[in-house]
């Protein structure tokens, strides 16, 4: 069978794996060493990983996090989360369909003493807002203990490929995510008195001010005097038909498979949401070599920056604004999507469905402060912080700047520094979260002459590294703020700098000096997984991926350390401002099927628990008989009782909630419990009371 | 004008659902009034759903009796799942004097009529597989008894309430009485005031405050208990397995696997922790899983899902306070329910409409006496 892995990645080193045999029912396949069983798995083709007990419906991987378990193989006999587990030699798994069998072992448990460990400050979270606390904390010799749940320091930045935005002084922009998180790591690495414990998930903050760590699998206590709450944020899910078919998930699922384990889960995918993640994850997708068969989001304009959504249109894929998934169609596992036009009240067009095949569909439309630590240790007592995306969902570059600043000010309250946080930062904090601004035109460049840049990033968006990279200081942003549009005025020497550091590939160089009737543009190119050489006809497009002219290469200049390439064109003298890219994929991807294929409009068929199978309806009788308490709902209709720990459908009961017009304020949010996730009996050390 | 009920419940939990329901099938006209923003969710949702006939004394083997009655035909009755099981509950014995007090329990049973039976080890593997064997004398058995939802019981109880035109009034707090004589004239509410022809105390936890706004000194102290739930798996064990050991820390605990394969379980601290705190310990899970891996290690890769703290409202002698106050004419009280609230709840929810519509019989009475709130508390249940 074709072993569906990266073989290449125009970013991404792909090492030499050392590859292990496993069984999946009965069948010898390939895995590499130390791979979680889920990867291994889809690598082979593989995306049903069991039935549900309740309906016997397909079920795969989801959130590749260990939250929700519709990942659940049996594992040498032990129903384990796949995405959590890693393959083992001649290891043998089989689909978890129905009720697990519990393995027959009567040998005597063994208990370890229980370790209890004291700390000055507990992060929660080693992404880039615990990292820089920490940093700050390390320091001011605070001692600190980080523990994250994951095998390497990051966060979601080791999910990141491409070039940050923000600033290069503040948030080291213009580098690429996956590689900030190393820099953030290495530096933290340094601190002395900063514990490091990774794969250890935080469980609960108990009220007599303990919190519980599953590390490596052992249960331990910390008595830590502070929090910080850095655990970011999980990704918010939709109701619509098919919802619970294999094969949907969400950018961090995909960014984990794609990005970490370098493994190709899907040929064909269509996307749900046109804000950064959703737009981003496109990108990511055609860098891996699948095909982006189309993106919607409901909104009139995409939420995300419009240098992403222009990279995206550049490069062929379609974006429907206004446009939100009415079905997923498939037996199984997701063959088609049918999306439809909708109107300001976000009801469907009735006629305007359009369905397309793909495998996969990724659902990016947006995601929720995980905020239960912080609500705990306030339970406890225990004074607690929060930063990054824990605190409020924004870009990483405000998640480095907020950590720092509680990273100083907790070592304020510790009592062990007294120099004030700088105002700037807060400053900082703020216009580096701010959303997308107003959309201007183009800077009026009247000499045709010489060489000089042509700056297609036409939003207010927090980001400058174009300013600070140009060795002549020729772009500054129209006020000199962060946020203001980037215009050229100078002297430009055609060095390419400020083309190859702009994260959203919005900078082309036109260079008159040559042949002033035929100048020659040079443009930034990522996705070598699509080869450019001279000679070959691009088919060339405008800022927003309008088809221009057909031209040839005349040079391709790749540059290995940024992983970017610039490839020049000579092209006619009206159109070389106008030209930004070409093509990669072609239209034939996006081509919708000839007919719609439109359910009965029966919404409420969605799942709104995936865990438990309790579809919309059954919640929105109960909501239109009066119950408006996510705990009497949970009850009634088991929503929310399942391994998640109602952490997907919480928000999508909210959202109906609100949809059947019941105010905020009369809805009764569920009461969060023990434990984080599920923890094996036997990980419980010997216990006793104090 | 304060609105006019025949009947007033404080509390809509396990013992004030059933008893809105009994009440409202007469055609009273009743209020069910209660602090929290929906029914069952103080105590009643927090018990793990057993539910046994085999106690020692006659008032909570017959309440109890004819709460299994009505748990196991409600669907055919009602047409709910309330997720109803007759998986029995077991009490193994890992001394001989345990065995023996056990076993002279069942004479007195026996003498109810209550099916148990004294399995031996072996037997008792057949029913618990892997159980450990180590020491085991031998295991009470009593088939007839089982398990069901709080969570569904609750809810089925609501909703049939309403059925029956039960008004409730959520998010609102009895604060007082308005006495004239020995009747309760007005019932006072932060938002509001009622007027009764009789009251029900049934307020769980707060009872003794209740009592106390009728001047009446109601000994029901509540004390937490902490329990858990694991991932559903395919049936493996029958019934309730009950280790009555003290170790350090702990009197009892308990587990089953219930309808939905879920094993729920569940520990008594020693010494008790008295007083209400819903917030979650980091001794439990440690405590509760070494002493069921102990005498379980086939539980051993069950995964844990939640867990969750609540009260057991307590009397001094393990017995529950029922019966109408002689001080206060028009108040019934129906509070202290202990660890058994909710097996209890049925049955008493029938005796307490009984009581409200003067029907009580020659049993009633005698049930009543083993709950009555004038007895001196100072017995003992043989066994809790
Ligand atoms: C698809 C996508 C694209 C993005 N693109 C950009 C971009 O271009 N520019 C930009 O600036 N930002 C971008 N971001 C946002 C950025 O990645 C996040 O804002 C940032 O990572 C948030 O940092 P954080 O430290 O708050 O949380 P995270 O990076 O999410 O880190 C939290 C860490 O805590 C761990 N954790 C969670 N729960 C527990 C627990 N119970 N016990 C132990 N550990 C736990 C998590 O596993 C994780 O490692 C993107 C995000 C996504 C998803
Ligand atoms: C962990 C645990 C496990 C258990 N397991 C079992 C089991 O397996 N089997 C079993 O039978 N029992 C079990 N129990 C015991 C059972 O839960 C209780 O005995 C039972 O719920 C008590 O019923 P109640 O109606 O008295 O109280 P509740 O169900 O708590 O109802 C009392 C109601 O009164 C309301 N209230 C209180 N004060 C006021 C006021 N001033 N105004 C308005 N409303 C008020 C409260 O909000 C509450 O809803 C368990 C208990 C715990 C904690
Ligand atoms: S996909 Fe593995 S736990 Fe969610």
């Amino acid at each position: 069978m074709k072993e569906l892995r990266l073989k290449e990645h125009p970013i991404l080193e792909v090492p030499d794996y050392e590859y292990i045999s496993f069984y999946f029912n009965g069948e010898k396949l390939p895995a590499r060493k130390d791979e979680m069983i889920s990867s291994a798995l889809i690598a082979n083709g593989i995306n049903v990983f069991g039935h549900h007990h309740k309906d016997g419906t397909a079920q795969g991987i989801f959130c590749a996090n260990g939250q929700c378990a519709k990942c659940t193989v049996i594992a040498n006999g032990i129903a384990v989360k796949s995405c959590m587990t890693k393959v083992q030699e001649n290891m043998m798994v089989k689909s978890a369909d129905g009720l697990p069998e519990l393995p027959e072992t009567n040998d005597p448990v063994e208990f370890e003493p229980i370790e209890e460990l004291e700390t000055e400050v507990l992060i929660i979270g080693g992404g880039p807002s615990g990292l820089s606390a920490a940093i700050q904390l390390g320091s001011a010799g605070i001692d600190t203990l980080l523990i994250d749940d994951k095998h390497e320091l990051g966060g979601k930045l080791v999910l990141q490929t491409h070039k940050f935005f923000g600033s290069e002084e503040d948030s080291r922009a213009g580098t690429r995510g996956h590689e900030i998180g190393k820099l953030l790591a290495a530096e933290v690495m340094e601190m002395s008195s900063v514990k490091v414990w990774l794969n250890s998930t935080a469980i609960f903050v108990f009220s007599d001010k303990k919190v519980g760590v599953l590390k490596d699998g052992v249960y331990k206590l910390i008595n830590a005097k502070r929090i910080l709450n850095a655990a970011g944020a999980r990704e918010k899910f939709l109701r619509f038909q098919g919802n619970h078919l294999a094969r949907i998930y969400g950018a961090g699922a995909f960014q984990t498979l794609v990005n970490r384990d370098l493994v190709k889960p899907t040929e064909r995918l269509f996307i749900i949401g046109g804000g950064n993640v959703g737009l981003i994850g496109a990108y990511h997708a055609i860098q891996a070599g699948i095909e982006v068969v189309g993106l919607a989001e409901a909104m009139p304009s995409c939420g995300g920056y419009k240098v992403h959504a222009d990279k995206l249109m550049r490069l062929g894929v379609p974006i429907y604004t206004s446009h939100s998934i009415l079905s997923a169609n498939g037996g199984e596992t997701v063959e088609s999507i049918t999306i439809t036009e909708i109107d300001r009240n976000f009801k469907p067009i009735e006629g305007t469905e359009k369905t397309f095949a793909c495998d996969t569909i990724l659902i990016a439309v947006g995601l929720d402060s995980l905020a239960e630590f912080t609500l705990e240790a306030e339970a406890a007592g225990i004074p607690v912080y929060a930063a990054g995306d824990a605190l409020e969902i924004a870009e990483a570059s405000s998640a480095m700047f907020n950590g720092k600043i509680m990273g100083l000010t907790i070592a304020r309250d510790c009592g062990v520094v007294s120099e004030d946080i700088p105002q700037e930062w807060y400053q900082k904090a703020e216009v580096l979260k701010s959303h997308p601004g107003k959309v201007k035109g183009y800077q009026n460049h009247k000499a045709e002459e010489g060489v000089f840049p042509i700056i297609h990033c036409l939003q207010e968006i927090p980001c400058n590294p174009c300013t600070t990279v140009c060795p002549t200081n020729s772009i500054h942003t129209e006020d000199g703020s962060l946020m203001a549009v980037p215009l050229y005025s100078g002297s430009c020497i055609g060095c390419g700098k400020c083309v190859l550091i702009c994260p959203g590939l919005a900078i082309t160089l036109v260079d008159y000096r040559k042949d002033v009737q035929n100048p020659i543009v040079t443009m930034p190119y990522e996705i070598m997984n699509y080869p450019v050489k001279v000679g070959d006809e691009l088919s060339l497009v405008d800022v927003e991926g309008r088809f221009l002219l057909k031209a040839p290469v005349v040079q391709v200049i790749e540059n290995k350390k940024v992983h970017t390439a610039m490839v020049r064109v000579q092209v006619p003298r009206e159109l070389a401002k106008q030209v930004v890219s070409f093509i990669v994929q072609d239209a034939s991807v996006s081509e919708a099927l000839p007919n719609a294929i439109v359910a009965e409009r029966a919404s409420d068929d969605a799942m709104i628990c995936l865990c438990e199978r309790v579809s919309v309806g059954q919640v929105r009788e109960l909501i239109r008989s009066g119950i408006t308490d996510l705990n009497q709902i949970k009850a009634i209709t088991r929503a929310g009782m399942g391994p998640c720990g109602a952490k997907t459908c919480e928000v999508l009961i909210k959202g109906l909630l609100r949809e059947e017009g019941i105010p905020v304020e009369n809805v009764v949010p569920n009461t969060k419990r023990p434990v984080f996730v599920e923890v094996p009996l036997d990980k419980f050390p010997n216990g006793t009371r104090s | 004008m304060a609105k006019n009920y025949d009947l007033i419940i404080i509390g809509a939990g396990s013992i004030g659902l059933p008893a809105a329901l009994e009440a409202a099938k007469r055609n009273a006209s009743v209020l069910v009034i209660e602090s929290e923003h929906g029914p069952g969710q103080e105590n009643n949702k927090k018990a793990i759903g057993g539910v046994r006939a085999t106690h020692s004394d006659y008032g909570k083997i017959s309440v109890c009796l004819r709460s299994i009655e009505i748990m196991k035909s409600w669907h055919e009755v009602y047409g709910d799942d309330i997720g109803w099981m007759s998986n029995g509950y077991s009490y193994p014995a890992y001394n001989p004097k345990d065995a023996q007090t056990l076993q002279d329990l069942m004479k007195i049973q026996h003498s109810y009529g209550l099916n148990i039976k004294w399995l031996s080890p072996q037997d008792y593997n057949e029913i618990v597989p892997g159980i450990k064997q180590e020491g085991l004398e031998g295991s009470t058995y009593s088939p007839e008894d089982g398990s069901c939802s709080p969570l569904l019981m609750g809810s089925a109880y609501y909703f049939h309430t309403l059925k029956h035109k039960v008004e409730y009034r959520f998010n609102e707090k009895v604060i007082g009485f308005e006495l004239s004589g020995d009747k309760i004239d007005t019932v006072i509410t932060d938002k509001d005031t009622y007027v009764a022809g009789t009251v029900i105390n049934a307020a769980g936890n707060y009872a003794r405050q209740i009592g106390e706004y009728a001047g009446l000194d109601l000994p029901v102290y509540p004390d937490n208990h902490e329990a858990g739930i694991t991932e559903p798996v395919a049936r493996f064990f029958g019934p309730m397995v009950i280790d009555m050991r003290r170790a350090p820390g702990s009197a009892n605990f308990y587990f089953y696997q219930n309808n939905e394969g879920q094993v729920v379980f569940c520990i008594t601290p020693d010494p008790p922790i008295l007083g209400i705190d819903n917030r979650s310990t980091s001794e439990f899970l440690p405590l509760c899983s070494k002493r069921m891996l102990e005498i379980y290690p086939r539980l051993r890769n069950l995964k844990v899902r939640r867990t969750w703290r609540g009260q057991y409202p307590m009397t001094p002698d393990g017995f529950p306070i029922v019966g109408r106050s002689r001080e206060i004419s028009n108040l019934i009280n129906a509070v202290g329910m202990c660890g058994q609230g909710f097996m209890l709840g049925p049955g008493m929810g029938e005796l307490l409409a009984r009581i409200v519509f003067d029907e009580l019989s020659d049993s009633d009475h005698r049930i009543l006496k083993s709950f009555d709130p004038y007895r001196e508390f100072t017995g003992m249940e043989a066994f809790k």
